[in-house]
């Protein structure tokens, strides 16, 4: 079953840009990673789900429900960090908490407590008193003491040390295997391979690709180092060879193309020392932004 | 409408309406502590009175209020009042929901299980208990500064009652006004410099529609629509005014909720 199911979604604030024509979706169970650059239009297609921004035209769906009919039912099983954490500053971590709590209708005191202990919240302390960091804690805890079904996290390791990002990647892991369907925005390259099972690469408003994120790196092209006496790079002049690049004796490329004949090619050279691998998200990544 | 917002919203604004109440106490009182030596020295005050320019009477509303008589005197200081309720309840109608989307916690609530429809009324009915308490307050010293200053005179119950419920149409009315505004622009960042320019220009065209005898500024000033002099007078409200005023508030009401439902809540980007 699609939790999220996005149909030619568009969104124009005004004359400008927000999203355009995105459409997407994601299964129960799964962890979508969402990745793009700042300004690509992350925040606004979950603020879009969210129903905090009406969409231009075109159509989402949450639960099988329309997010913009649907509003109030679908958030009871949403949680939600949003990228900048703002709160109410004069109140306190707990009665913040407590309030966030109150929404749901059941009781929640329990996880609240589990969850503050486990990420190191201090709960007396006043918001306004708080580190980033501190805050964006408050973020996870009440976005996730409800028990929601549907996780939408949006940059959510930003003001994080990094233990406390393992800690965090760890709880949604958790969380994942108890069957939460997690929305994962980010443009840290990194931790969405390491998360997520998908994902959709948004530039400009625009998706450019969605896959599964072991398909994306195995399709792609490999990244090739040969080292080899008297080499010179236009030895590997074959189609399907890109980013050539010679320093020290050694040549590297990206290639993508029968890996055959690529290899006849470097068996022919004196190799003292060859490697070919599978390019970082990161490198897939630069490539679709180049 | 969701019991949790309300509470959230009535607690936030507990601390003003302590300070708006306590301030309005003082000034009733203080300034209804003079009118003892007013009604004892009518004949030196009318003297007086007849001295002040004519347009400085009109402006306040003097020339058509007795001082020397209990209600007279209440109607001319019930003036003051109504500007301090109309700031109140403007800033009220500003911050409504501005201040949560300028602080940007708007995200927080409504990304919570609640409509927006039960967000906008349960946010007004917190304001509007915040308005009334204010209000009851200023009841409860009315009564007892009269009891202790008004020397045992007569006046009508029933128009002193006239005069303190017409506090809580003004209220109304700023309340919407406030929030419809605040909803029409493109972003309140600071709701005092709003809330005190509605306040006080509707204030100074009630003034001059004194002065100017212009019958027409009437129609768009609530201290006219509600003025305690006519009241006062008339043991009654000025109807079709009063009319227009209930039409006013009925009308940015309505037009604040077809904004606020289909508003798209503010970012940082």
């Amino acid at each position: 079953m699609s939790v999220i199911e996005v149909t030619n979604l568009t969104k124009y604030y005004g004359k400008s840009r927000g999203i355009v024509d995105v459409s997407f979706s994601e299964e129960e169970g799964e962890i979508f990673g969402f990745i793009g650059p700042n300004g690509a239009g992350k925040s606004t297609t979950i603020r879009l789900l969210l129903s905090l921004i009406h969409p231009t035209s075109g159509s989402a769906k949450v639960f099988g429900k329309d997010v913009t009919t649907h509003g109030p039912v679908i958030r009871r099983d949403i949680g939600y960090l949003p990228s900048e954490v703002f709160y109410y500053e004069g109140m306190k971590v707990i009665d913040l908490l407590k309030y966030s709590a109150s929404f749901y209708g059941k009781n929640c005191t329990e996880r609240m407590h589990e969850l503050s202990e486990y990420m190191e919240l201090e709960l007396n302390r006043r918001i306004s008193d708080l580190s980033y960091g501190n805050k964006k804690k408050v973020g996870i805890v009440q976005g996730l003491l409800h028990s929601p079904k549907l996780l939408f996290l949006d940059e959510p390791t930003s003001g994080l040390d990094p233990l406390m990002q393992r800690k965090f990647f760890d709880l949604i892991r958790e969380e994942n295997k108890r069957g939460v369907t997690v929305f994962f925005s980010s443009h840290i390259l990194g931790e969405v391979q390491r998360l997520c099972t998908r994902v959709g690469i948004i530039r400009e408003g625009k998706i450019v690709e969605i896959s599964d994120i072991r398909s994306l790196q195995k399709n792609n092209y490999k990244k090739v180092s040969v080292t080899a006496e008297g080499l010179d790079q236009k030895a590997f002049d074959l189609p399907g060879v890109t980013n050539i690049q010679s320093e020290n004796g050694t040549v590297h490329f990206f290639f993508k193309g029968n890996i055959n004949a690529m290899l006849k090619k470097i068996t022919s050279q004196k190799v003292a020392d060859v490697t070919i691998e599978e390019p970082t998200l990161e490198e897939i990544f630069m490539h679709y932004y180049e | 409408m969701s019991a949790t917002i309300f509470v959230h919203e009535f607690r936030a604004r507990l601390k003003s309406v302590i300070i708006w109440s306590a301030s309005l106490t003082a000034l009733v009182i203080f300034l209804f502590s003079i009118y003892p030596s007013f009604s004892e020295e009518a004949a030196l005050i009318q003297q007086m009175m007849s001295r002040f320019p004519p347009a400085l009477l009109e402006a306040f509303g003097m020339n058509k209020l007795d001082l020397s008589s209990l209600l007279g005197f209440f109607g001319f200081l019930f003036v003051f009042v109504q500007l301090c309720l109309a700031i109140q309840a403007g800033n009220y109608g500003f911050g409504l929901v501005s201040i949560e989307e300028s602080e940007l916690t708007a995200d927080f609530l409504l990304s919570k299980p609640v409509s927006r429809t039960q967000a906008l009324a349960s946010k007004l009915l917190a304001a509007l208990s915040s308005l009334l308490l204010t209000e009851l307050v200023i009841w409860a010293d009315t009564y007892i500064t009269i009891g202790l200053f008004g020397g045992g005179r007569e006046y009508s119950a029933s128009t002193l009652i006239l005069i303190l419920v017409s506090m809580t149409i003004l209220q109304l009315f700023f309340l919407s006004v406030g929030l419809v505004i605040s909803l029409l622009v493109r972003r309140v960042r600071n709701v005092t410099p709003y809330s005190l320019g509605l306040g006080f220009g509707t204030y100074v065209l009630a003034a001059f529609s004194g002065i100017l005898g212009e019958a027409k500024l009437e129609y768009i000033t609530p201290f006219k629509h509600l003025d305690p002099s006519y009241i006062i007078k008339n043991g009654a409200y000025d109807t079709p005014l009063a009319l227009i005023n209930g039409a006013v508030t009925l009308i940015a009401l309505g037009v604040s909720y077809w904004r606020y439902i289909r508003r798209d809540i503010p970012a940082v980007s």
